[in-house]
């Protein structure tokens, strides 16, 4: 571990018109943690998590995120194209619909590829050999390579599209609802592998859902949103244990059964 | 003798916002040390606060105030007022904890749910299975079910996972949430022999514990929690 | 007396009026001033349907004089419906010479076809694009598109390289095969067979593309390289003919099969009926020797029967392109 954090978040905010998305975030997040943010649809947390990944700009606020040079740079200030760069090299954002962040139409083994050839491989030999070792790490049989995700199931999809994201071996990486919309038995599977992922490559995360149990599984500190404001945070296991803020307390009590 | 854990004046209470922000005071004034190779057990009828004084040791309560001063990495850090990052770093290298339950992952083997606390301080994990499975062993833990999850297991066998868990690191200071509370004779005798071994090994440990006889066997003090008791103050 | 005054007074020079042409020149110079970059312009209404060529028809109508020699090919062909219609027209609407020969003409409008014969400094090229955006099947928001070609993020373009390879083992685009054009922006040549991408490396002769209906211009100015995409494990190759042209007997040069009966009887012939023509008519095929190996100065029957050259692979990185003999 270093002693530098990875992002530097300071008193964010983006205003839809005078409607607040959300207000006056700010925090750190150091290599290989994971922080979930939790609240009610509404709560601002999406927007939050699109302000950061730079898929929107904010209305007030900075966040400065340590390249890979070691260099601090102001996320707001860099030109369109070096975060381009940034997103699909070293950051990854895993959509709650696969489809979101998916081609549908190629193969998966050429989504998985896409990153590589993106930042220049032009092997097709090592091309393929990566992909068909990222299927596995993410439990797709590699006789599916040359499958199209429209044949996949749900939780297939989302493994396919962890694997697209984790292949140029990004140290940041965004979550929005990463196991909604699938079954019990399918999000299980799906947070062990993700957590496994995360341990192993000393992943960043920045996880948003609206799961407590999601949010106990796979991350060490939490923040708690209601109404674009963070109410609370802390490690996830005191948050979740010891909820101080009245919202907090509500959300416990009427959402955890774990 | 080095003194790895020192409390001060711990203060600790529920505000309850959902039943119209009613406080519930738990305990008040807690100050105590606990020396290395040392048993500490934590005394008192249920409902005296010895849990909740285990969880601020442990970063999972919040303390309202006071000080829990602990030895880590060559320097002292205030648990009570730590960063997240610090109470991870704590509880990474120095404060271990061994609870009544055990939270299981879906699809991790009990071998590795043992062997993770090891393979998370870097150490090999070929090195930390064979640390589990002797641990696994030594708590009669059928060879069979090291393979497997343990989410279907007993709650002895559970239990029994939760103890090589907690055991299996070297922690300068281990924290003791009843961890013989459903297991045989037998195997709460290999409880008590972990304890001693840990003890001459010179970690400072902390316990609650209802079995008397366990209780008699490892505790070299008892900390009476009454005394503590924040229900004066309340009321 | 009475067809001179009603044939063609009242359409200016060439069809479009003068600003249009100004307007189109100007597109022009923008897309020679950024080789491979697609200029949109404000294509008009043509006196054709969408897909029969409009977008060439206003690029020639807007670069041609009237010492200018045309010549119009469809797939190589001089004497197919759309190549004699356009050349019908312009002979109509700006009065121009037209010539069936290569080597003649100083503007070439095509249709999917790179002349066999090499061209020359001073010609242009004007090919019918249907569809500019190489990226399209891929990602269909031309917001997005520009995007990635203003970043120069061109790694998708290899993603339908990758799918060719993992579903036929090999590259199998065969036409419209995206090329690198001065090493900056990825470029569709145009439906041409990838078997003519690399006369378009450092070709002497100007290359205009105009696409009609999507509204168009881009360009490749001469001397300029043109490099088609590929893999390193899987190079780019041109198409190869296991036999010569029935007719002539050229061998490397782009051949179509035409069917001859019934009966499953076929023939393999020169796509550039001007190429294959010439070498029937003339023997000695002067300039074009080197190059087509299996000319042996006899015609084209007995050279079938003779020499039957084994195809040739050109070159997969472009190189030893050109009039020097392989």
């Amino acid at each position: 571990m270093t002693d530098e954090p990875l992002l530097r978040v300071s008193a964010l905010s983006k205003f839809y018109g005078s409607r607040v998305g959300c207000e006056n975030v700010t925090f750190d997040l150091w290599p290989g943690e994971v922080l979930a943010v939790v609240g009610e649809s509404g709560s601002g947390k999406t927007t939050l998590l699109n302000c950061l990944s730079t898929r929107l700009l904010p209305s007030s606020g900075t966040a400065s995120y340590r390249m890979r040079d070691g260099q601090w740079r102001e996320l707001y200030r860099m030109s369109e194209a070096e975060r381009r760069f940034l997103m699909r090299t070293d950051w990854g954002f895993v959509h709650q619909n696969p489809a979101d962040g998916l081609r549908m139409t190629v193969s998966a083994g050429a989504n998985v590829g896409e990153r590589l050839m993106a930042v220049g491989d032009r092997h097709y030999g090592r091309i393929r050999a990566t992909a068909v070792d990222w299927l596995s790490r993410v439990e797709i049989d590699e006789d599916r390579i040359d499958d199209e995700p429209r044949a996949f199931s749900g939780g297939m999809r989302q493994r396919l599209q962890i694997a697209r994201n984790l292949v140029t071996g990004p140290r940041l990486v965004f979550m929005d609802e990463p196991t909604g919309g699938l079954d019990v038995s399918v999000q299980a599977r799906l947070l062990d592998l993700l957590r496994g992922l995360v341990t192993d490559l000393g992943l960043a995360a920045i996880v948003v859902t609206h799961d407590l149990a999601v949010a106990r599984l796979l991350s060490q500190r939490m923040m708690v949103m209601k109404d674009g404001r963070v109410v609370e945070s802390g490690l996830t296991d005191r948050v979740l244990d010891d909820p101080r803020a009245p919202y907090t307390q509500l959300l416990v009590s009427s959402i955890l059964q774990v | 003798m080095a003194t790895p854990l020192v409390v001060s004046d711990v203060a600790k209470s529920f505000t309850m916002h959902l039943r119209d922000g009613v406080t519930l005071p738990v305990v008040t004034g807690v100050s105590f040390a606990i020396r290395a190779g040392e048993c500490a057990v934590l005394g008192g009828p249920s409902g005296a606060g010895k849990s909740s004084i285990l969880k601020m040791l442990y970063g999972n309560y919040a303390v309202d105030e006071g000080q829990i001063i602990v030895q880590h990495g060559g320097g002292l850090v205030d648990l009570a007022s730590a960063s997240p990052r610090t109470v991870l770093s704590v509880r990474r290298h120095t404060i271990g904890y061994v609870s009544q339950f055990l939270r299981t992952v879906p699809r991790v083997s009990a071998l590795d749910v043992v062997a993770e606390p090891l393979a998370e301080r870097g150490e090999d994990r070929e090195a930390a299975r064979e640390k589990a499975r002797a641990l696994l062993a030594q708590l009669n833990l059928p060879e069979k079910l090291w393979a497997l999850p343990p989410a279907t297991f007993s709650g002895g066998e559970q239990q029994r996972v939760n103890i090589a868990r907690g055991f299996i690191t070297e922690h300068p200071i281990l924290l003791l949430d009843e961890p013989t509370a459903s297991l045989d004779a037998r195997n709460r005798d290999v409880v008590v022999e972990l304890i001693t071994a840990k003890k001459a090994a010179g970690v400072a440990l902390l316990g609650i514990f209802h079995d008397l006889d366990v209780r008699d066997a490892v505790a070299d003090r008892v900390i009476d929690v009454t005394a503590f008791g924040a229900g004066k103050i309340a009321a | 007396m009475n067809a001179q005054s009603t044939e063609i007074a009242t359409y200016n020079f060439a069809y479009l009026d003068e600003q249009t042409k100004r307007m189109i020149r100007r597109a022009i110079l923008k897309g020679i001033a950024i080789p491979g970059y697609q200029v949109p312009f404000a294509s008009r209404e043509m006196p054709m349907p969408y897909g029969w060529g409009t977008g060439g028809v206003q690029v020639t109508a807007s670069i041609i004089g009237p010492d200018d020699v045309l010549k119009v090919i469809d797939q190589g062909a001089d004497d197919t419906t759309n190549a004699v219609s356009i050349r019908a027209f312009f002979k109509k609407v700006a009065k121009v010479a037209v010539t069936t020969e290569t080597a003649k003409a100083t503007i070439i409008q095509t249709r999917h076809r790179i002349p066999e014969h090499p061209l020359n400094a001073g010609q242009v090229l004007v090919f019918q694009v249907p569809i500019p955006e190489p990226l399209r099947f891929l990602e269909p928001r031309e917001t997005e598109t520009r995007k990635m070609h203003a970043l120069e993020e061109y790694g998708l373009m290899h993603v339908k390289l990758y799918e060719d390879i993992a579903k036929h083992g090999r590259i199998a685009t065969t036409y419209a095969y995206p090329v690198k054009v001065e090493g900056r922006y990825v470029m569709d040549p145009s439906p041409t067979p990838k078997f003519d991408n690399p006369k378009m490396h450092r070709s002497p002769a100007l290359q205009l593309f105009g696409a009609g209906r999507e509204k168009r211009i881009y360009a490749v100015p001469p001397f300029t390289d043109v490099v088609s995409l590929d893999f390193e494990d899987h190079p780019f190759e041109v198409q190869t003919f296991d036999q010569p042209c029935a007719l002539c007997g050229a061998a490397n040069v782009y051949l179509d099969e035409v069917i001859l009966d019934d009966h499953g009887g076929h023939m393999f012939v020169c796509s550039d009926t001007d190429h294959c023509e010439k070498r029937r008519a003339d023997s000695t095929s002067p300039s074009w020797g080197g190059r087509a190996k299996g000319a042996d100065g006899g015609n084209g029957q007995s050279s079938l029967s003779s020499t039957p050259t084994p195809a040739r692979r050109a070159d997969p990185r472009h190189k030893g392109e050109g009039k020097e003999a392989e």
